[in-house]
């Protein structure tokens, strides 16, 4: 029979199991009738103007996730007019849709080019990274550190509720007359510039959310340095702490460009200004009535100085993800923490320096292109270091296979995927033939759909016991899982071959009035039929998720036996009561999993004191939640 | 004080270094935070610099500043600015020193300051409205407007919060000196980088 840890309890003796239960319980109860007893909070305070961090990054998560499904429902319309084009949508699909975008239920190629522009800007500024960063960050930070909130409560809110109203906005454009902006999510002028109303409204848009980020990041940056708990030092962080302070800096430096960039399109669009306009344009076969002398390359280097840090803003929060269920589900620690480190900052940098990459055929030189295409190999080196660390994290570990760590192990060769493809993009010379093709399309959304999605899923489905003291089904999450992985391949891995075909991306048709695409896009149809099947894999998820809120299996406050701070919480940390009873000491790492010589458990929180008596066989040192110093021990 | 607001006061979230600075960072978070939130308004000139860089150099023939612009006037509005930049430093020594009276009087100054520059800037602007030179006229209205435009937004946000100070000061300062004292050091911080953003401005656009 395996020793069973005694801790005394004033001066009781009792199983370690059942202490914890039973301080659980206190914690519990004297939490209760605080919230009964403490300060009346109203409805609007606490649940709608919240300034408690762990409730504002469940806003964000909720919000972010609804964006996420509306920017995955217009690309199943986009898919469904490109494997069958011009075949009318179902009755309800088109009467919803209705005549002015889809007269006869055959979708408008306007309507086609809207849906486009706001896929992309759904996806990227309203579904991923208020996910990646508002939700995860929000919540996960403060308790990782140790600290009761964020620096800026205050700020905190704003940051949220500027990101929601740029979000509604967004979604108004529909809306107006001509509809949502139809210039891709990218906003090209010159074309941008005449475009219908709706882009206007893109841009008053953008700037909410670049201020939301913009604050947001400052928050983050400042409680990081200025709240982590003694002790801990920041060699001491997890690397999920890391990626999200790497992401702020990046937040922080990138945006702002966009934001005077977007201040510039604005008054092209409003005022009349050229900034991004040529001399000399003509549209509609008249010349058009502006001063000129602007340059449309000059909005391409500000969004693309924005768009390319943006980039690992989307895959570094979910390598951080990716580390600790990685490290929790080998039982071992991360291999080269210090180099993950090191990658993720050096990741940092050089992401402000390979952004022309996205330029090579604007004509801008092949002096510029040589000195972007040499940065873009070198920032490879960065990632490759990341995810080698992280596949050799497995090696010798005794791997859990969970739902989270399901999710977290296809993240890594999905990303070596997108990521691996994206050398012969980064070569001018390969670029020239697969630039503005499904082979683009494809890289990316490997690199951020079964990459960063995945790993935001693998979160969801790893701290959801923390958020509500309940666990998802594992059935269910890994039918979600083995239904999600199959089909979204089968969604992007054809993209590569009619990219490599020729096939452009931003075509109506799919490319059926081409010649030199007719080997290719028969492929259309099968991947739609992947994509919708994918939306249907989607339905478990839901329905767990909303299920487990309410009747999942309750659980321990470390039901993953896990070493970092925000397990050292209680479960379901109250909201505006502050995160930790006392405040936590770290005495280690973030990863002490299966210490050689340490029998007790296979893993040692950061808050457990060294000064435990170390004898590795008769005495255990805490491996439970119980706070630093509460609690004598012995073994019987 | 009574049972239910002392228990509420015990369990009320204190967040640590709010005033005083944190001794490995030797920051407090405000002042963190503005020197951040500084960095990356660095980015957003920066960018508007480039703009005008870029669109300058690739233009066939680029209007003299001098010979358009006001130049007197904006000499004068540089020397008001970097006035304005002394006096909200002796403001911030003379709260520290525990002079409020002598504090307000310094924001007031500031203040005021602010008002003269926003006033010569709308005259300047009148000016060249009257003429019909707009930003639609020709790109280097288009930049003389939206750069000076830009930091002028910002001169009104930083008069704004120091109305606000001098609002609240004596209340403020009676209860929490220190936290009323660290609000105008980062304020002033905020309002020496619009004081730079215009001795940036002043020479690369009115006088090259």
């Amino acid at each position: 029979m395996p020793p069973q840890r005694q801790v005394r309890v004033g001066n009781q003796w009792m199983r370690a199991r059942d202490a914890q239960r039973a301080l659980e319980e206190a914690i519990r109860v004297s939490r209760a009738e605080e919230a009964s007893h403490g300060p009346h909070q109203s409805f609007i305070s606490k649940y709608v103007f919240s300034v408690d961090h762990k409730w504002i990054g469940i806003q964000y998560g909720v919000t972010a996730l609804t964006f996420l499904l509306l920017g995955f429902s217009m690309m199943l319309l986009m898919r469904y007019q490109l494997a069958w084009p011009g075949k009318p949508f179902p009755e309800w699909i088109a009467k919803f849709l209705g005549q002015s975008n889809a007269p006869g239920g055959v979708m408008l190629p306007e309507f086609y080019n809207q849906l486009g522009a706001m896929h992309g800007t759904v996806m990227v500024f309203l579904a991923i990274v208020p996910l990646a960063v508002g939700a995860f960050g929000n919540y996960l930070v403060p308790l990782m550190i140790g600290a009761p909130d964020m620096a800026f409560p205050k700020l905190n809110m704003m940051s949220y509720w500027l990101y929601l109203p740029g979000g509604l906005l967004m979604m108004l454009s529909f809306f107006v007359p001509g509809g949502a902006p139809n210039s891709g999510w990218t906003s090209y002028p010159p074309l941008s510039i005449i475009a219908t109303h709706g882009q206007t409204i893109w841009i008053l848009g953008m700037i909410f959310l670049i201020t939301s980020s913009l604050l947001g990041s400052v928050n983050f940056i400042v409680t990081i340095f200025q709240l982590r708990a003694k002790g801990l030092t920041f060699m001491r962080l997890p690397f999920f702490v890391w990626a999200q302070l790497v992401t702020s800096f990046l937040l922080l430096l990138a945006f702002p460009p966009l934001e005077a960039a977007a201040v510039l399109q604005l008054m092209d669009r409003v005022a009349g200004t050229s900034f991004f306009m040529p001399s000399g344009l003509v549209v509609s076969g008249a010349p058009l009535d502006r001063s000129g002398g602007g340059s449309p390359l000059l909005w391409q280097h500000l969004f693309w100085f924005l768009a390319h840090p943006e980039v690992y803003v989307l895959i570094l929060p979910g390598m951080g993800i990716i580390s600790e269920i990685i490290a929790n589900n080998t039982r071992k620690p991360l291999w080269g923490y210090r180099s993950l480190v090191g990658a993720g900052v050096f990741l940092g940098f050089m992401s402000f320096v390979v952004w022309a990459h996205h330029m090579f055929l604007t004509g801008m030189g092949t002096a510029i292109s040589a000195f972007f295409q040499t940065t873009t190999m070198i920032i490879s080196i960065p990632s490759v270091i990341i995810l080698t660390a992280l596949i050799i994290s497995l090696w010798g570990g005794s791997i859990r296979f969970t739902v989270p760590m399901l999710f977290a192990l296809a993240f890594l060769p999905m990303f070596g995927i997108g990521g691996l493809t994206g050398l012969p993009l980064g070569l001018a010379a390969a670029d020239i033939h697969l630039h503005d093709t499904y082979y683009v399309i494809a890289h990316f959304h490997y690199v951020v759909a079964p990459g960063t999605i995945f790993a935001m899923f693998a979160g969801i489905y790893y701290w959801f016991p923390k958020v509500t003291g309940r666990q998802m089904s594992e059935l269910w999450g890994k039918v979600h899982f083995w239904a999600s992985l199959i089909f979204i391949n089968g969604v992007f891995f054809p993209m590569f071959l009619q990219g490599l075909a020729g096939v452009s991306r931003r075509l109506y048709d799919g490319g059926a009035q081409y010649e030199h695409a007719k080997s290719a896009i028969h492929t259309n149809v099968f991947i739609s039929t992947c994509a919708f099947l994918l939306m249907a894999a989607q339905v478990p998820f839901i329905i767990n998720f909303f299920y487990s809120i309410f009747k999942g299996r309750r659980v321990t406050s470390n039901v993953w036996d896990a070493t970092t701070l925000e397990w050292a919480a209680t479960t379901s940390p109250p909201l505006a009561h502050g995160n930790f009873a006392v405040a936590p000491v770290v005495y280690r790492g973030p990863y002490e999993y299966s210490v050689p010589g340490y029998t007790a458990a296979d893993f040692i929180p950061q808050h457990v004191p060294d000064d435990a008596p170390p004898a590795p066989d008769t005495s255990t040192r805490g491996g439970g939640m119980l706070p630093a110093g509460a609690v004598a021990q012995k073994e019987s | 004080m009574d049972a239910h607001a002392a228990h509420a006061d015990h369990h009320e979230i204190e967040i640590p270094y709010t005033v005083h600075s944190r001794p490995d960072t030797g920051l407090y978070n405000g002042k963190l935070g503005i020197w951040l939130f500084l960095a990356s308004e660095v980015m957003l000139f920066g960018a508007l610099f480039s703009t005008l860089i870029l669109l300058r150099t690739g233009a066939p023939v680029w209007p003299e500043g001098s010979k358009i612009l006001n130049v007197p006037l904006a000499t004068l509005n540089t020397f008001n600015l970097i006035a304005s930049s002394v006096t909200v430093v002796l403001a911030w020594a003379n709260l520290r020193l525990g002079n409020l009276k002598k504090g307000k009087f310094y924001l007031a100054v500031t203040l005021f300051c602010g008002f003269v520059f926003m006033g010569i800037k709308a005259v300047e602007y009148g000016s060249k409205f009257s003429h019909g030179l707009l930003p639609s006229t020709h790109n280097f209205y288009a930049t003389y407007y939206v750069m000076t435009g830009l930091h002028g937004l910002h001169v009104v946000g930083g008069m704004v919060v120091f109305a606000y100070l001098l609002m609240t000061a004596n209340k403020w300062y009676a209860t929490k000196p220190d936290q009323f004292t660290n609000r105008v050091e980062v304020t002033g911080l905020y309002w020496h980088f619009v004081d730079l953003v215009w001795i940036f401005l002043f020479p690369i656009l009115y006088l090259l």
